[in-house]
């Protein structure tokens, strides 16, 4: 007989009701101020007010001897409870005199009796009932004769069970003994759900052992739910589900509710909305996406996961094709915790194991958690291990699909590059690694120079990749992934050390066309070359021009100009005048030979500067010094040509172009003191935002622009601001430094001396070998190994066996894992096994 | 030439006395044997210039290949096509060719056949020798090796070497590249009854209708019974051991599968059958009719053998079911060869080895005799050192130790240290992924060779050196001239431990790593890093466990085996290992765009590696708009253009903006990428 929940409710009505009239009539009895509910009556009024149906408790007393006096309390005691399921108490009063059945007999009185109607179902030793939970379960457990069934055997057991299959479910209790509170916990939960499931009640500990769920505790009650109604082969046990809580008749009732829901909801609408008898009851819900085509698959994996689950979650499957979920494709499995305003989460998991140790391991859900909400340092330092954490090859990995366009540019083998290096000019070759991530970030640039320069002639773009065609690599003595080489028909050959950038690159590549330095004939040309009158091909990418001026007879500069030059070539123009009249060109600009005339495309001016010193370095040394702008906008690029000169820097952050005045005042600051132990210098956030995120690390916000500030970038790391109620004049400029001097000034910050450290740990395989291989991992075992040695072939061939046998049951359980419906084969998508060793495809 | 005509002279000078004998031609290198080691061992010599010569028997090199193997067809494979065109990648694939700087001698051409016939590689050798005019005196057998002590010698000693004709020559130097070519040979009673690999008929019609008994468990008896399995009746195979399939041990000299139809016909019971024995105990008696019967010399010992066939206990006249009691038409031996002690002098202490290793003279892990200091066995003689583990007894082998070998010499005798290239420490992730990925010498001399990274001080650059003999790791500094003052890094390439051997499943269910995480129980041949903060002590090395080729490392590192033995993926392969090189050397090895090194300099005193190479010195890297976009996407790098003024975030410390975002980035890998990996299975 099916038994639904209504009927359970009816019957909790029923006695919520009876429980609120015997309140009603011992309020009204009991008027005498004694708060208990026991009534006393005597024997008259006893058996009189018997009713059929009515169960009662009662115990019959002359004058209470002191020894029952405990036994009285605890009756007294257990009015309330008893009363919750309709049976009164009474003490009987028996008269002195009396000497019936009940009041006569001596140890008669050391009972209690239970009555139904009149009719007497058991008698309880006083001794039997020594407690409130004694006393309920005892009673319940007499009343409920029918409904529970006693076992004591095995093959009891087994019975009931059988004459229950297909028919009706069973709860399956074990109490180490009677008279205990899981015991009356039990028998409440018989009182309420007998009627829908068989009860079926031991205290044989044997029987459990022989059940045999392992080694089961036996010290404590269990309770098992036998889904016997489902079950149809005889041969087989119900299947079991074991309730984990303690034994209370809260959990009792939990557990019944739980078994009773349905194993897999289906569901097809928003999850954030489903509500189940799970989420009610404070368990999470899990939710198995689904979709069409695989609707069989994973309903089959619902079911399995739902088994494993029960009485632990619930399990929904939710249809993808129904609802319009927002959440990643991959995403199979999603997870609803009853807490409110909990997002559902969606997750990518592999294997079943996963959906139940997620929701098993309460800690490790919690951790979950923890992880989304706030970050524990330890544990997102190792899951980080394996997710890439270079920008570099991160963005190209991300740009590897994108095809480049090559067309532009040549690529060459081993075998066609020498005759390839006759067919133009200048031959440009990019070598790299297909696999190194730098090269392929260059490439994406030289793709960019490529079309910057297309239809120039006499150039020409290759590329050779080295991992291909390592002979030609080694051959031009590449040791670097990149590496860029210009080679000129003649057979000289550059290589490029600038900036790897589109611009920087097309700009040497250009200028590295003309000679360096360049010979000028005539007076006419060096002048013209001083005004910026070059070959048209170069102006977009001129800057600055040096002119050398030599008299005929200082050749030993001459040379090392010559040197110098080929050093700076593709970097800066120069140009060199070494003619009779070289000295009245030189004298025009205040020096004389050698010397270098300096125009900058800045201003209009030249500036001449003697050569004193005269080797190529030097020489080099001293055109790149001379270079650098006085009152340079630091940039990306040029930083690095400032940071060599190893010097503080005065450095004002603006946003957009600085003010005329401010301007004027910073150049006259910079021009006023041309060896200044500090760079004067200014940064457009427009023209270089990264600068914004300079500003953030000095003051935590951007504070408001523009913002004068001295940074030592190179010793002590001290970051000053300058005042931003005085104006930025040359004189507060000079006073304010005077102070920084003077230590009077507080830096507003101080850069990080911090080394470089590795960004995250690294798998540690040496302590992971310990286990398997002690014999490596050990650190000297110098005694060890001499015994070793002599008994070594026995030994070895133990461990070898040892290890075939591990290696056996790694086996083993690889087979194991692999029994049908336990991995998520057909959710959407299909994933690979995230084990250790990846499974069958 | 010049020094030819002149020792031709000196010894047209000397013999004109009365005793030519006290005339000594000399060398510096002395090599004897012109097969594939010793004109390899040449090429190297020639190339640097040295003294050399190399004697050779017969009238050209390669006379062993002229007649071995008898049936003509070498097992080891001439792959013409890998999808790749990496000319060091491919002589992994190619096991016949030696190394030179001609193209022309790549082995490819002169053969299409995957097992290629055995006079092409005699062809292929005239051509090695003549193409590279290779100083070879042919018809010049030597008979006798002596030692001549000598305080003025490179050794302490030269070297004096007689030809068949007494002529003598001195050298500073010998170089034994022989081979081992004396044949294996059993003494039993009966054993006269025994045909030689060396001379058996190699035409299968004279084994029609014959029943044939095999004495040998190697290629070459399996070849045999290859070459007569159709028309034999039966064919029984006895050895001592039981059979070793190089596909189950990962080494060569093991049984190919190219020559195991009878393990076939033997499983499938079509009559031919494997049998283990010792030989020693094996008796051949032969009845009237001609027929071998195998009994037992135990059996022998107790009777007397005068009284003829009849009166020899058979063992099947006890045991009516012994095995081989069936009579054999010719029972032939094929034991294999050893090496030719018989021409050194004791004096030159040239010992074979121990156990199963007495076919090879006794060496160190340099290669350099036991026995005698400047002796060095090289080419298939020198197996001793990677016996029954990697390739060393083999072309594909011993062309790289021959090479190392040379180095030794080169660094001992001339003061050219090994040769290196130092880098700065950006291109360490790099160097070791080009090497591991296209190596030959690592790959096929695994666990024997090993490439050594030498740290500068700082750790701000290193130093490569290429295959040295792992052997001799603690001898380093003497043996390449080059200094360890600051940690090394070897790396190696190994098979899994365990996973292979002679009775190992080795096509068990998951026997392939995917993952990172775990790659240090890969099974398949992948390249292992270890980190030493010092060299290993001769001592250490001594006391590595057995079968650990090196010492136990402060580090160590696998990097995951790849099916395709292509270990250049970003995340899987080289991340894994840019880690583990960071954590060695407590640095940042992480390449950053100029733009995040100009923050860097602005924010920090001081600059991770690569912004200190390449940007500090203008040649940072500035990459396009486009993979900046994926950086930021990435978060890895932030995005200023649109900087919302009101940014809480504190950049500049470690904890701050790249790590900050990196947190925000922590968006799984997805799981299909495990997929990348999948193998086998397949």
């Amino acid at each position: 007989m099916p038994v639904t929940d209504t009927t359970v409710s009816a019957q909790m009505d029923r006695w919520i009701c009876s429980f609120s009239f015997l309140l009603f009539c011992a309020a009204s009895l009991l008027m005498l101020g004694n708060a208990n509910l026991l009534q006393e009556l005597d024997p008259q009024e006893y058996f009189s007010s018997l009713q059929a149906g009515r169960a009662s408790l009662a115990y019959f007393s002359h004058n209470v001897p002191p020894s029952a006096q405990p036994f009285l309390e605890q009756i007294e005691n257990s009015v309330e409870a008893l009363q919750d399921y309709g049976i009164s108490v009474v003490k009987v009063n028996c008269p002195k005199e009396d000497v019936s059945r009940y009041c006569g007999k001596e140890n008669a009185l050391r009972k209690a009796y239970l009555f139904r109607g009149n009719i007497l179902i058991r008698e309880f030793p006083t001794d039997a009932l020594f407690d409130v939970n004694s006393i309920v379960a005892n009673v319940l457990f007499a009343l409920l004769f029918n409904e529970v069934k006693y076992v004591e055997t095995l093959a009891d057991l087994q019975n009931i069970e059988n004459s229950l299959k297909g028919r009706s479910n069973m709860v399956f209790a074990y109490v180490p003994a009677t008279g205990t509170a899981e015991h009356r916990a039990v028998m409440e939960a018989a009182f309420v759900y007998g009627t829908a499931h068989q009860f079926v009640l031991t205290t044989e500990a044997t029987l459990m052992k022989d059940t045999g769920n392992g080694e089961p505790d036996v010290s404590s009650a269990q309770l098992f739910f036998c889904h016997c109604q489902q079950a149809m082969d005889l041969a087989q046990p119900c299947r079991r589900t074991p309730m984990e809580q303690a034994l209370t008749m809260l959990n009792i009732h939990r557990h019944l509710k739980l078994m009773g829901a349905p194993l897999v909801t289906e569901v097809a609408e928003d999850p954030e909305k489903v509500s189940t008898v799970h989420l009610q009851l404070g368990l999470p819900l899990v939710f198995i996406l689904s979709q069409k085509e695989t609707y069989e698959a994973d309903r089959r994996t619902a079911e399995f996961v739902a088994w494993q689950l029960l009485g632990k979650a619930g399990v929904a499957l939710l249809s993808r094709d129904v609802v319009d979920l927002n959440v990643l494709l991959q995403s199979n499995v999603a997870l609803k915790t009853p807490d409110e305003g909990v997002p559902i989460k969606y997750l990518v998991l592999e294997d079943t194991d996963e959906v139940i140790t997620l929701v098993k391991d309460k800690s490790k859900f919690e951790q979950i958690q923890e992880d989304e909400d706030e970050e524990d340092e330890d544990e997102k330092e190792n899951d980080n291990q394996d997710i890439q954490d270079d920008q570099v090859v991160e963005a190209v990995s991300r740009d590897r699909k994108r095809e480049l366009p090559l067309e532009q540019i040549l690529t060459l083998t081993e075998e066609t590059f020498h005759s390839a290096m006759l067919e133009a000019a200048r031959m440009v070759v990019l070598f790299y690694a297909s696999w190194e991530a730098v090269s392929l970030a260059v490439l994406r640039s030289y793709v960019e120079v490529a079309s910057h320069l297309k239809g120039t002639q006499g150039v020409l773009l290759s590329q050779v990749n080295c991992w291909d065609w390592p002979g030609v690599c080694t051959k031009e003595n590449i040791t670097q992934f990149p590496t860029i080489k210009i080679y000129e028909k003649g057979g000289r050959s550059l290589t490029y050390n600038g900036m790897l950038g589109t611009e920087e690159l097309a700009s040497f590549i250009i200028l590295s066309q003309v000679s360096c330095p360049l010979k000028l004939a005539t007076i006419d040309e060096a002048e013209g070359y001083l005004r910026g009158e070059l070959p048209s091909e170069l102006s977009s990418y001129h800057h600055s021009s040096v002119l050398g001026v030599f008299s005929k007879a200082t050749s030993v500069a001459r040379e090392a100009f010559v040197e110098a030059g080929n050093i700076l070539s593709g970097h800066v123009t120069l140009g060199m005048y070494f003619e009779d009249d070289s000295l009245a060109l030189s004298h025009k600009y205040a020096v004389s030979p050698p010397a270098l005339l300096l125009a900058r495309s800045r201003d209009q001016s030249v500036e001449g500067i003697p050569l004193s010193k005269q080797s190529a370095q030097d020489i080099v040394q001293l055109i790149r010094y001379e270079l650098l702008d006085v009152f340079p906008e630091i940039t990306v690029q040029n930083l690095p040509h400032y940071l060599q000169l190893r010097k503080p820097l005065l450095i004002m952050f603006s946003d957009g172009d600085i003010g005329q005045m401010e301007s004027k005042e910073m150049l006259k600051l910079a021009k006023g003191r041309p060896q200044q132990a500090f760079v004067t210098c200014w940064l457009n956030l427009k023209n270089t935002p990264v600068g914004y995120g300079v500003l953030k690390a000095y003051f935590a916000t951007v504070p408001s622009l523009p913002v004068l500030v001295w940074v030592n970038l190179h010793t002590g790391g001290q970051v000053f601001k300058f005042p931003p109620d005085q104006s930025v004049t040359e004189m507060n400029i000079l006073s304010w430094l005077e102070k920084l001097k003077a230590g009077l000034e507080i830096p507003i910050s101080t850069l990080s001396e911090e080394d470089w450290k590795p960004p995250l740990p690294a798998y540690n395989f040496l302590q992971m070998m310990e286990t398997t291989v002690p014999e490596f991992t050990l650190h000297t075992s110098y005694s060890r190994r001499d015994t070793q040695e002599q008994q070594q072939p026995e030994s070895s061939e133990e461990k070898a066996t040892v290890r075939e046998e591990q290696l056996e049951e790694s086996r083993v359980e690889a087979e194991k894992g692999q029994t049908p419906g336990r991995d998520l084969r057909g959710t959407a998508p299909r994933l690979a096994g995230r084990e250790k060793r990846h499974s069958e495809l | 030439m010049a020094r030819a005509v002149w020792g031709t002279l000196l010894r047209l000078t000397l013999c004109t006395g009365a005793v030519c004998t006290t005339a000594f031609l000399y060398h510096d290198y002395c090599v004897i044997g012109a097969g594939p080691s010793g004109l390899q061992i040449a090429y190297f010599l020639q190339q640097a210039g040295r003294d050399y010569v190399v004697f050779e028997r017969s009238h050209a090199p390669g006379s062993f290949f002229t007649l071995y193997p008898r049936h003509r067809k070498l097992i080891s494979i001439n792959k013409q096509y890998t999808g790749k065109s990496n000319s060091e990648f491919n002589l992994r694939h190619d096991w016949n060719s030696l190394l030179s700087h001609d193209h022309r001698l790549l082995f490819r051409h002169y053969s299409h056949d995957f097992f290629p016939d055995a006079d092409t590689m005699v062809r292929y050798l005239e051509d090695f020798a003549s193409l590279l005019k290779l100083q070879v005196q042919y018809n010049t057998a030597i008979v006798h090796v002596t030692l001549d002590r000598d305080q003025q010698a490179w050794n302490g000693h030269y070297f004096i070497l007689m030809d068949q004709n007494r002529q003598n020559y001195k050298c500073s130097s010998l170089l034994v590249a022989t081979g081992t070519w004396v044949p294996n040979v059993v003494n039993f009673p009966g054993s006269e009854y025994v045909e030689g690999y060396e001379t058996v008929s190699i035409n299968p019609e004279d084994f029609a209708g014959q029943t044939v008994l095999i004495l040998g468990r190697g290629n070459s008896a399996f070849e045999t019974a290859e070459n007569i399995l159709g028309v034999t009746n039966f064919i029984h195979m006895v050895s001592r051991s039981r059979v070793r399939l190089s596909w189950a041990t990962h080494y060569v000299g093991d049984l190919r599968a190219i020559n195991n139809g009878l393990l076939d016909t033997y499983q499938l019971k079509s009559l031919d059958g494997l049998l283990e024995g010792d030989l020693e105990d094996l008796a051949i008696v032969k009845d009237k009719k001609g027929k071998l019967h195998i009994t037992l010399r135990f059996y022998l010992e107790n009777r007397n053998t005068s009284a003829g066939i009849d009166s020899i206990t058979l063992p099947q006249d006890e045991l009516d079911n012994f095995a081989t009691r069936a009579p054999y038409d010719r029972v032939i031996r094929c034991l294999g060869w050893k090496f030719d002690f018989s021409i050194y002098n004791r004096s030159l202490r040239l010992m074979p080895g121990k156990g199963n290793k007495k076919k090879y003279p006794q060496i160190k892990p340099s290669y350099e005799s036991r026995g005698t200091r400047g002796l060095f066995v090289l080419g298939t003689a020198s197996h001793s050192v990677d016996f029954r583990k990697s390739a060393g007894g083999f072309i594909h082998g011993f062309r790289y130790t021959t090479r190392a070998v040379h180095h030794l010499l080169e660094n001992r005798h001339h003061s050219v240290p090994w040769p290196s290239t130092v880098y700065p420490i950006t291109q360490l992730t790099n160097s070791i992924i080009k090497r591991v990925n296209e190596a030959s010498g690592l790959y096929q001399m695994f666990s024997v060779l090993a490439d050594i990274i030498l740290l500068r001080e700082n750790a701000t650059a290193f130093e490569y050196l290429e295959e040295y003999p792992v052997g001799v790791l603690a001898e380093l500094e003497a043996q390449t001239g080059r200094k360890a003052p600051s940690g090394l890094f070897v790396i190696i390439m190994e098979y899994g431990r365990n996973f292979s051997g002679a009775d190992k499943d080795v096509f068990y269910y998951n026997r392939a790593v995917g993952e990172a995480q775990h790659a240090w129980q890969s099974n398949f041949l992948h390249p292992v890093i270890y980190y030493y903060k010092c060299l290993p002590t001769e001592q250490e090395m001594r006391l590595r466990p057995p079968n650990w080729s090196l010492p136990r490392p402060d580090a160590i590192h696998h990097i995951v085996e790849d099916f395709l033995t292509d270990w250049t993926a970003p995340n899987a392969h080289i991340l894994p290992l840019r880690r583990f090189l960071e954590n060695c050397l407590g640095t940042d090895l992480r390449n950053f765009f100029a733009e995040s090194c100009f923050l860097f300099a602005f924010t920090r005193q001081k600059l991770p590696p690569f912004c200190q190479q390449g940007y500090v010195r203008m040649q940072g890297l500035v990459g396009s708009k486009r993979l900046q976009r994926h950086a930021v996407d990435a978060g890895l790098l932030e995005d200023y253009t649109g900087a919302d003024l009101t940014g809480d975030r504190l950049l500049g410390s470690p904890e701050g903006s790249q790590d900050q975002l990196l947190r925000d980035h922590a968006m799984p890998v997805p799981p299909l990428q495990h997929l990348v990996n999948a193998k086998d299975e397949l």
